[in-house]
């Protein structure tokens, strides 16, 4: 494992510091940082994401990182917005996003029982492997907190449910995405951020 | 919390410390908690905002989703509370002196991340909204109903509500489910029952009468009467969805 290296994405989300604290009890020290160069140079890369899709893509583009990003060749684990940030659109904003995978985050429609922002523990399905299910499983909870998803696709590797089957997490190549906070998903979290930081 | 400590009262008086801070967050996360609340009580009355030295020290500690309170007066306040790594701040006697925090929070950080905490009594036939409830000294009426309030909120943009009913709170005699029902007939976003469990069956009845998203309880978990294993065991077997 080659996880000595990690870097956040600055982008001004608030929540960054319970994503280090996260990868701290993993024994990862991470940093944060906006720098193409360090970006380039890390062994693992995290975009979080909390906020509108439309700020945060103009934040990435500033530092022109709406190019580099889908350059990387190391893992890279986009979380909740930064998920859906690897899409191609969202229609919060409505954004133009880093269109490394192709789909288009919708909002949800609210309904009776199912109030949007879609906010709670919910179950995971898992629609196809990857190292970075390893040992979590069907019916597995994790945090969700989001008003904005990905319905299912050829990315999907494990799914969720909110009315409608939606993307919970996704993976193209060396790009990975969740939908879920795994820095606030107890143990199931904490086993994804491991996995992630072994790829 | 006061104070540094952990303190919970009856019917928002008389309060008694019952623990550390990060003892207490840290022996919820073991037992399995969904999400954990820290209101600062004394920080509105007192003037001030939530002290952010222990919300650091929480969120190194959680692994799970909490939310923080007190005194949060404006964007660069919560701000620190979410930089800290709080997941969500919630707003409730600053919200009722300028409601327009409530649209600022929102529009800044989503209103997925703003709980409006409301602290309803019932006075005589209707349910009104009671502001500085931190302090009895200064615990006073407002002459907003509670029910025009929770429309209000959400209108402003808060994402979810936690109804904190007074007439309950401590009492472990059950939740009030009469006014939780009003209230959910008219709240589209997450609402969190708070105030009067005391038995496993309250647990279960708030969320078969009332249909609400989550039940939050504080006395009856820190006396250690009920603990979150057994309540989940308990209303698995009532047929409640529960995280295992």
């Amino acid at each position: 494992m080659s996880a000595g290296d990690v870097v956040i994405i600055a982008g001004g989300g608030a929540n960054i510091a319970s994503l280090q604290f996260a990868l701290e009890r993993l024994g990862a020290n991470s940093q944060v940082s906006a720098d193409p160069e360090r970006i380039r140079n890390a062994s693992h890369v995290i975009l979080p994401g909390v906020g509108a899709a439309a700020d945060a893509m103009s934040r990435l583009c500033q530092r022109n990182l709406d190019t580099l990003l889908p350059a990387l060749k190391q893992p890279v684990l986009g979380i909740c917005l930064g998920m859906q940030l690897l899409f191609e659109a969202s229609e919060e904003g409505p954004a133009n996003c880093l269109g490394i995978i192709p789909g288009l985050a919708t909002r949800f429609a609210a309904a009776a029982g199912l109030p949007v922002p879609h906010m709670g523990w919910n179950t995971l399905s898992i629609d196809r492997p990857s190292a970075l299910l390893e040992d979590i499983s069907p019916g597995d909870y994790a945090y969700f907190v989001h008003s904005y998803a990905l319905s299912t696709g050829a990315a999907t590797i494990a799914s969720s449910r909110y009315g409608e089957p939606f993307s919970a997490c996704v993976q193209q190549g060396n790009f990975y995405g969740v939908q879920f906070h795994p820095e606030r998903s107890a143990k199931v979290g904490a086993r994804l951020l491991r996995n992630f930081l072994q790829l | 919390m006061r104070d540094g400590q952990v303190v919970k009262g009856v019917r928002f008086r008389d309060h008694r410390v019952v623990g550390d801070i990060l003892d207490l967050a840290a022996r919820y996360r073991d037992d399995g908690a969904d999400e954990l609340v820290f209101y600062d009580i004394s920080a509105s009355p007192e003037g001030r905002s939530v002290d952010r030295t222990w919300v650091s020290r929480v969120a190194r500690t959680l692994d799970i989703p909490f939310c923080v309170a007190g005194g949060i007066r404006s964007i660069a306040e919560a701000e620190e509370v979410l930089a800290a790594g709080a997941e969500k701040i919630s707003v409730n006697s600053p919200a009722l002196e300028n409601p327009s925090l409530i649209d600022d929070l929102s529009r800044r950080f989503g209103s997925q991340c703003v709980v409006v905490g409301i602290d309803s009594q019932n006075i005589g036939d209707t349910y009104l909204v009671q502001q500085f409830t931190g302090d009895v000294r200064r615990t006073r009426n407002t002459a907003r109903s509670t029910l025009e309030w929770v429309r209000e909120v959400q209108a402003r943009g808060a994402g979810e509500i936690v109804l904190n009913c007074m007439a309950s709170d401590g009492v472990r005699a059950g939740y009030d489910i009469v006014q939780l029902r009003a209230v959910r007939a008219i709240c589209q976003v997450p609402l969190v029952a708070s105030g009067g469990a005391g038995a496993f069956q309250h647990f279960a009845e708030v969320f078969q009468s009332a249909q609400v998203d989550a039940a939050l309880a504080a006395g009856v978990f820190h006396s250690g009467e009920i603990t979150i294993p057994d309540l989940r065991r308990e209303l698995r077997v009532l047929g409640i969805e529960v995280r295992p």
